[in-house]
């Protein structure tokens, strides 16, 4: 049992570790070590401008989708170099937010379903963040139940004419391409009746509108498909297979978010290092003591969990079910951890404008932006499920609506 | 990297588990928690020629030799099987209390005894109510004899030997408290069993009376060795622990799987299968952190205690959650002494205990993470 990188490795890091030293946008360095789940902005520059150039500059050196095929704009790096580039790359790993459902969901699925000259076309630019990619699936009628999406997909010549919506779509409104689910037969059961596709998100009739999140902040859109054409040659996979091929998007997506989960932990450990309750210091606070000691061992638990899957990938060998417990566990952690921060903090715990509030209002906006890492990429009870189901073996959910045709499933709950 | 065991250990692992399915079935359990023997004195002698007893005891003191990565796989075997031995006051505290800090003549006399079989010890710390501290610690040692009272002790009432706290000064710090190594068949020992929540390991309360004893490492460094003693002894118990709670979660699963309820099976409810989901979670973290602590444990690490702490406390919340959801899991059935589920959610409870409380490695774990941050 060792943390000690093989000859390779240990040569894959330096070469690594002396690229970014040479190359990364050091002056936003510690802004971003600081940046926090709810507190992301650069104060004096664009996020978005920045980690489009840094994405370009990895690009051209090689630095970018590191496991992909080179052909594909990749390094053809093998899994354990990936999670040591990540390692190195640090804080300014931060910047490859905007890119995570492109090259963790859509590129995967390109590979996996599209034409050849089509991978050759697209993948690149992806790669390179030239290209910004977004998951069309959730709908307002299809959250945690995708295959219940109502989005129409008919055939019209050598095209297909899209009419619905979708919703929570993470950066649709700077995105230029999108995969999308779409619903190309409602006569039979919903599973059955799905067709997958890529499209230009600069097509006539696709209309982006954002949504006002509860924190007041907007990440995610509606978009409306208004007799969208679409050439049948974009089509991801058989007619009516779009179940199977959105699961390899799904699976992807659990994976990439999955990995380097926030806990909010070293944010309420350096807090509470320096916060003056009114009998002491806040961390020789016996109550405090036992919160923080609680949330300690749930963050190297999950840090030492994800050090065991990359020992797997550094043997070469597929890596455990025990991941899967990563969001799960992180993502209602967060919510308590800036719960707990602002309870510290007494009625001043309510100010959350920079200025004036405790550490710039890191827990206010970690509080607000929090419901939503418990919902996004599968809810906590959908995460339940996927443990019970797959890891520990249990029964599938009874489905009343499995064999029904689509059409024939109730839409109303009440009335 | 390599954050795993080697497949030379994990062969143990199975090695470990093959036997103890076969010695150390749920029916032989129970003639220790039924009272009717007061330890498995089969089991213990068949540990013994396994090598499991001394896996980490040098070879020149009668051990294998292996080292702590070993015994940390046969720990967890110990705890999934809930074996009714001695084996955590004798390895984990006895025996490592001599590695840490017995003279040549110590170690000749009692390791090679350990890893046959033929000795079991344990660790008199407690004094009645209260964690691990100095100021706790009031029987006294002077002249070479000890006078006081320890309770709980650990398999005391089977115990040939014990390494003993004892307060030697009187100045309030913790070098007040030096350690002794005491043959309990010798005069001046006083010896009564405990009526405890775990009947599969004894609890006893032993009274010494003008009881010659021996002095275990210098005069005034008991508490530091008994730190030291505590940490490994903690991550070793977290390896019982985890595997503790993977049989408990295990039972829980199968249980949900063959039980029909309302015309399906019991684990196709979400509130059932959402139970055992997050069993698994805090079986698996606990699991990470234990992987941890035994990197710290097998290379001395400085980062030991902090790591120690952490797999502590995971561990320990781990098992009694999957423990006690396991009984709910099994409904009324759980709650009977006929399933087996009492037996884990017992074990869970006391072994929380044993070596301090929650309250007390929380407090530790802070201690530790701002030391680090500090230097």
């Amino acid at each position: 049992m060792n943390f000690d990188d093989t000859p390779q490795e240990a040569e894959f890091r330096a070469t690594a570790r002396a690229w970014i030293g040479a190359n990364a946008p050091k002056q936003y360095e510690d802004e971003l070590r600081k940046s926090s789940l709810g507190r992301t902005q650069l104060k004096n520059a664009n996020i978005l401008e920045v980690a489009k150039a840094w994405q370009k500059k990895k690009a051209d050196a090689g630095w970018a989708c590191l496991h992909w095929p080179k052909e594909y704009g990749g390094r053809g790096a093998s899994p354990i170099e990936r999670v040591i580039w990540q390692q190195e790359e640090g804080p300014f790993g931060k910047l490859s937010h905007m890119f995570i459902i492109g090259h963790g969901m859509c590129g995967p699925t390109m590979m996996a379903f599209a034409r050849e000259e089509h991978k050759r076309a697209y993948l690149p630019p992806l790669a390179s963040g030239e290209k910004v990619w977004c998951q069309l699936f959730s709908e307002p009628a299809g959250g945690s139940d995708v295959a219940g999406l109502r989005t129409r997909a008919e055939k019209d010549g050598d095209d297909w004419v899209i009419n619905g919506q979708k919703i929570w779509t993470s950066g649709a409104h700077y995105s230029d391409y999108g995969i999308l689910l779409t619903r190309t037969d409602p006569t039979v059961p919903k599973h059955k009746g799905l067709t997958m596709f890529f499209l230009d998100m600069k097509s006539p009739g696709v209309e982006v509108r954002p949504i006002k999140q509860a924190s007041g902040a907007s990440d995610f859109n509606e978009v409306y498909f208004t007799n969208v054409r679409i050439p049948d040659h974009q089509r991801l996979g058989e007619v009516g297979d779009g179940w199977n091929v959105s699961l390899t998007t799904l699976m992807n997506e659990r994976m990439s978010i999955g990995a380097g989960v926030s806990t909010g932990f070293p944010e309420l450990f350096e807090y509470c290092s320096s916060l003056m309750l009114d009998d002491g210091p806040a961390i020789e606070d016996r109550a405090v003591r036992a919160k923080l000691a609680n949330w300690a061992v749930k963050a190297s638990g999950l840090r030492y969990t994800s050090m065991r899957a990359i020992s797997a990938l550094s043997k070469g060998e597929r890596p455990g079910p025990e991941n899967s417990i990563g969001k799960l566990v992180a993502g209602s952690m967060i919510q308590d951890v800036a719960t707990y921060a602002l309870d510290l903090q007494g009625a001043a715990g309510v100010v959350s404008g920079p200025e004036d509030a405790e550490v710039a209002g890191r827990f206010q906006a970690m509080l607000l932006r929090a419901p939503g890492t418990r919902v996004e990429g599968g809810t906590d009870e959908i995460m339940r499920n996927i443990i019970a189901e797959r890891v520990l073996g249990l029964p599938g959910d009874i489905r009343v609506d499995k064999d029904l045709p689509f059409n024939k499933i109730p839409t109303k709950g009440r009335g | 990297m390599n954050f795993d065991f080697s497949d030379d250990q994990k062969q143990l692992r199975d090695q470990a588990r093959k036997f103890l399915t076969e010695k150390c079935s749920p029916k032989a359990v129970r003639i220790v928690l039924d009272g009717k023997a007061p330890y498995d004195k089969a089991l213990w002698k068949g540990l013994a020629e396994m090598g499991f007893l001394g896996v980490a005891i040098p070879e020149e003191f009668g051990g294998a030799g292996a080292g702590h990565l070993e015994l940390c796989v046969i720990a967890e075997e110990m705890g999934r099987a809930n074996a009714p031995v001695p084996f955590s006051s004798t390895v984990y505290l006895a025996a490592e209390a001599l590695l840490i800090a017995g003279s040549d003549a110590q170690k000749k006399k009692w390791l090679p005894a350990i890893a046959s079989g033929e000795a079991i010890g344990t660790l008199a710390l407690f004094e009645g109510k209260g964690n691990p501290s100095p100021k706790n610690v009031k029987l006294t040692a002077a002249n070479g004899v000890l006078n006081g009272v320890k309770k709980p002790v650990a398999d005391g009432a089977i115990a040939d030997f014990a390494v003993v706290a004892a307060r030697t000064g009187s100045s309030g710090r913790e070098n007040d408290i030096s350690l002794f190594v005491v043959d309990l068949k010798g005069a001046g020992v006083e010896v009564k069993s405990l009526t405890n929540l775990d009947p599969t390991r004894g609890q006893a309360e032993i009274s010494f009376k003008d009881c010659k004893a021996e002095p275990l490492g210098a005069a005034g460094d008991g508490w530091s060795i008994l730190t030291q003693v505590l940490d490994r002894a903690a991550v070793l118990c977290a390896f019982e622990q985890v595997g503790g709670a993977d049989r408990a979660l295990e039972m829980g699963r199968d249980y949900a799987l063959d039980r029909i309820a309302f015309g399906r099976q019991i684990g196709s409810f979400q509130a059932i299968k959402h139970m055992l989901a997050d069993m698994y979670v805090s079986a698996t973290l606990a699991r990470s952190n234990s992987y941890y602590g035994a990197w710290a444990l097998s290379t001395n690490a400085a980062e030991l205690p902090e790591a120690a702490a952490a797999a502590r406390i995971s561990a320990t919340q781990a098992f009694q959650h999957c423990a006690k959801n396991n009984i709910q899991v099994h409904g009324g059935m759980g709650f009977t002494w006929e399933f087996d589920c009492h037996m884990y959610y017992r074990r869970a409870n006391a072994t929380a205990l044993g070596l301090g409380s929650l309250t007390y490695w929380e407090d530790q774990l802070i201690d530790r993470m701002r030391k680090k941050n500090a230097a």
